[in-house]
């Protein structure tokens, strides 16, 4: 042990003591045999053939077991010697700390009985109890796949790469852990502010969250306020039915099995039917396909028309949205929060107020299958 | 299965009538990866500083699972011994504890609406417990049996609400259920050996999730047919965790061969390893940041990397458990990641 802390002593931020628990030391040699045994040769090599008594046992346990891949074991070691030569010494320390604690650590003792703590066996792909008979139905799945894959259009992983670009720098103002957050990260001040001024209703959104609102749609309905505000919107358009049957579509994919008769009955009186209250225009194709599966509800019977309204509402209402003054005056209100500044003490050590639990809190009146949960975050 | 190893160049446009294929290669060629080509023009990372914040001590045996709530604040994990604990993890105050029937429960998961948890593990099967306060009811009594697989339980998620669980088995299948009456809505057999991990999509339309497993696979389904859409084959070992990138259109994996990768869906293929020759133990478990930017891995080693997911290089590495990392995740606004370890502690980092 005092080996171990003396080597975990110098370049780390936090010095810990690492406990060694010996009635749980796990016995597992499948793919750390190769480790151990490197980690050995290593040292074998270094120390010019002086190892420790039980190391130098181990050594040859292990020569005996895996004598056939000894070379490569042999040509790793030396290759990792070298290798190590050109790193900083820095780098250099905290490797061979950490191989040499995982080996403290991991390393059967001397006469202590395999001890099994590693979780139900894992099966590999030779294991018997993954039934993979290869029935007709198995090739019909299998021509399926290798049809779609063939007929599917791939994109140039430049431009994929491109994506991810733009998103993450899109994105990067708004990720706590790489941009900080206003007024401050709570686990770091133990203020919950942040929480509380970001709460799923709260009567001033920050500007931050409000230009989320502009990424893309789903980022919109995602927010309950975005969404809140959105349905506003739409019904000043006189188009608030699309998102209200877009919500209860949501309701019946993600509802209850013993739902889906009564929710599709229901979608269907209020939003399809000739002469419906809040009759959804839906193109007569779709809505033939639409009423025609009607005759055999299933959870999914609504996903072509509820698909064909999202589409609608993405790319005709939402462009508006943003244009809108509605959405416009939202920023700029919140920009003139931004402005003002929070008075902190900085000695004062606030208390971690606690927050009712989620389970305490009266279930909302109007399910929405796709929103977050009621509140649940700390009031002032 | 005929499908070409993703080392091959893959910028392919065919025709969709199989008679006349007709292809076309992009630039791109499986040897240089791909995410070198952006590495350049990316700003570099600023300082990066990240510290324990918090420490949550309770769990008698080693944690395999934690999942959080909504609220951004409220966790639940489970462990070996079969204890599953709820905990508003700012305050570090136990809010709930329930022990299950049986042991190493390897998976759990925190209901949308923050009223529920799920679990299960080596009892195959997997279970809701509606979360309650009130003193005089025992959790365990309205506990309800959700899955039945044929063997261990690996992971279970919620869908986008209470009454749908999504679960993986080590039977090599994964399912979604009705929770309400048990009943199995959907399964998906395609994993040749046991599956470890999924994760659901967050896309537009919601239809897809990914499943990783001990066949090196990592396979992408579609929920509504129960058929295998994409299947990705690099990795040289079990696959333990897998994550999507938060536009959808990507997702990591972590493997015991020690690395991660990135695969992106719409160009069908790895674009993205994150290895080190220094890093030889498994890789657990595996999260991006809110922006996607970083991507954070839990190791056997005991330690916590963290990764540049646009420049393919390690930012940082972070000391604390004292023993495997199992479990890690992102808090739902992306303030802080939580790992829970073999050391019988859970870690809140920020």
């Amino acid at each position: 042990v005092v080996l171990v802390l003396h080597g975990y002593i110098y370049p780390l931020r936090d010095p810990r003591s690492l406990v060694l628990r010996p009635d749980e030391t796990p016995y597992r040699f499948q793919v750390r045999l190769g480790g151990a045994a490197i980690y050995l040769a290593k040292k074998n090599i270094q120390k010019q053939g002086a190892l420790v008594d039980y190391e130098k046992e181990c050594y040859d346990r292990l020569h005996k077991k895996i004598s056939h891949v000894w070379d490569l074991v042999l040509m790793q070691a030396r290759e990792q010697l070298r290798a190590a030569k050109q790193r900083r010494k820095g780098d250099r320390l905290v490797i061979a700390c950490q191989e040499q604690t995982y080996w403290l650590v991991n390393r059967p003792p001397p006469g202590a009985p395999s001890v099994l703590e590693q979780g139900p066996e894992r099966g590999s792909c030779t294991a018997s109890h993954v039934h993979m008979t290869k029935t007709a139905d198995f090739y019909k799945r299998e021509i399926e796949y290798c049809r779609r894959a063939l007929g599917r259009t791939r994109v140039k992983s430049s431009v994929c790469l491109e994506a991810y670009l733009s998103f993450c720098d899109q994105h990067g103002p708004h990720d706590p852990l790489v941009s900080g957050c206003l007024p401050s990260n709570p686990w770091i001040s133990d203020d919950d502010a942040y929480w509380v001024m970001n709460a799923p209703t709260v009567a001033a959104p920050t500007k931050l969250r409000v230009e989320r609102w502009g990424f893309s749609f789903r980022e919109l309905l995602e927010d309950p306020m975005g969404r809140a505000h959105f349905m506003d919107f739409l019904g000043k358009e006189f188009s608030g039915e699309n998102l209200s049957f877009w919500e209860a579509c949501e309701e019946l994919r993600y509802g209850a099995q013993a739902q889906v008769p009564t929710l599709v009955d229901a979608v269907y009186q209020q939003f399809l039917a000739p002469g419906a209250a809040r009759w959804v225009n839906i193109d007569s194709r779709t809505m033939e396909r639409t009423l025609d599966g009607l005759r055999q509800p299933h959870r999914y019977v609504l996903d072509d028309a509820q698909l064909h309204i999202y589409m609608l509402m993405k790319k005709d209402s939402y462009p508006r949205f943003l244009k809108s003054d509605m959405y416009r005056g939202l920023l700029a209100e919140a920009g003139v929060l931004l402005e003002m500044k929070r008075r902190m003490f900085p000695f004062t050590r606030r208390p971690r107020r606690s927050s009712p639990s989620p389970a305490l809190l009266p279930t909302p009146v109007e399910p929405t299958a796709a929103s977050g949960p009621a509140g649940g975050d700390g009031v002032a | 299965m005929g499908l070409p190893p993703s080392a091959e160049p893959r910028s392919v446009l065919c025709q969709p009538k199989a008679q006349n294929l007709v292809f076309s290669e992009g630039t791109d060629y499986g040897l240089v990866l791909p995410v070198h080509q952006v590495a350049e023009r990316v700003e570099a990372l600023g300082q990066f500083v990240m510290k324990t914040r918090r420490t949550l001590k309770g769990h008698g045996n080693k944690v395999l699972c934690m999942d959080w709530c909504k609220d951004k604040r409220r966790i639940v994990s489970s462990s070996q011994d079969g204890k599953v604990i709820v905990w508003d993890s700012f305050t570090t105050n136990k809010e709930h504890a329930v022990t299950m029937p049986c042991t190493w429960v390897m998976a759990c998961a925190y209901a949308p609406s923050g009223c529920a948890i799920a679990c299960g593990g080596l009892d195959n099967k997997c279970s809701v417990y509606p979360l309650t306060f009130d003193k005089n009811e025992n959790m365990a009594a309205k506990k309800k049996s959700v899955a039945m697989h044929t063997n261990y339980l690996s992971a279970c998620s919620f869908t986008n609400s209470d009454m749908q669980i999504l679960t993986a088995s080590g039977d090599g299948t994964c399912a979604l259920w009705d929770v309400e009456s048990g009943q199995l809505l959907q399964s998906f057999h395609g994993h040749g050996a046991d599956v470890l991990c999924l994760d659901l999509a967050p896309s537009e339309t919601g239809n897809t999730f990914v499943s990783g497993g001990c066949d090196k696979k990592a396979m992408v389904w579609d929920m509504r047919s129960g058929q295998c859409v994409q299947a990705f084959e690099t990795h040289e070992s079990d696959i333990n965790s897998v994550r999507y990138y938060p536009s959808g259109d990507a997702f990591a994996s972590g493997s015991d061969d020690a690395t991660c990768r990135l695969y992106d869906l719409r160009a069908d293929r790895e674009v993205a390893i994150y290895s080190k020759e220094s890093i030889i133990f498994g890789a657990s478990s595996v999260d991006f940041s809110l922006s996607g930017r970083l991507l954070f891995a839990g190791y056997n080693d005991y330690t916590i990397n963290v990764w540049d997911v646009l420049k393919g290089s390690r930012v940082s590495i972070l000391f604390g458990h004292e023993n495997r990392v199992s479990t890690l995740r992102v808090s739902p606004d992306g303030t802080a990641f939580c790992s829970g370890s073999w050391d019988h502690t859970l870690r809140v980092w920020a």
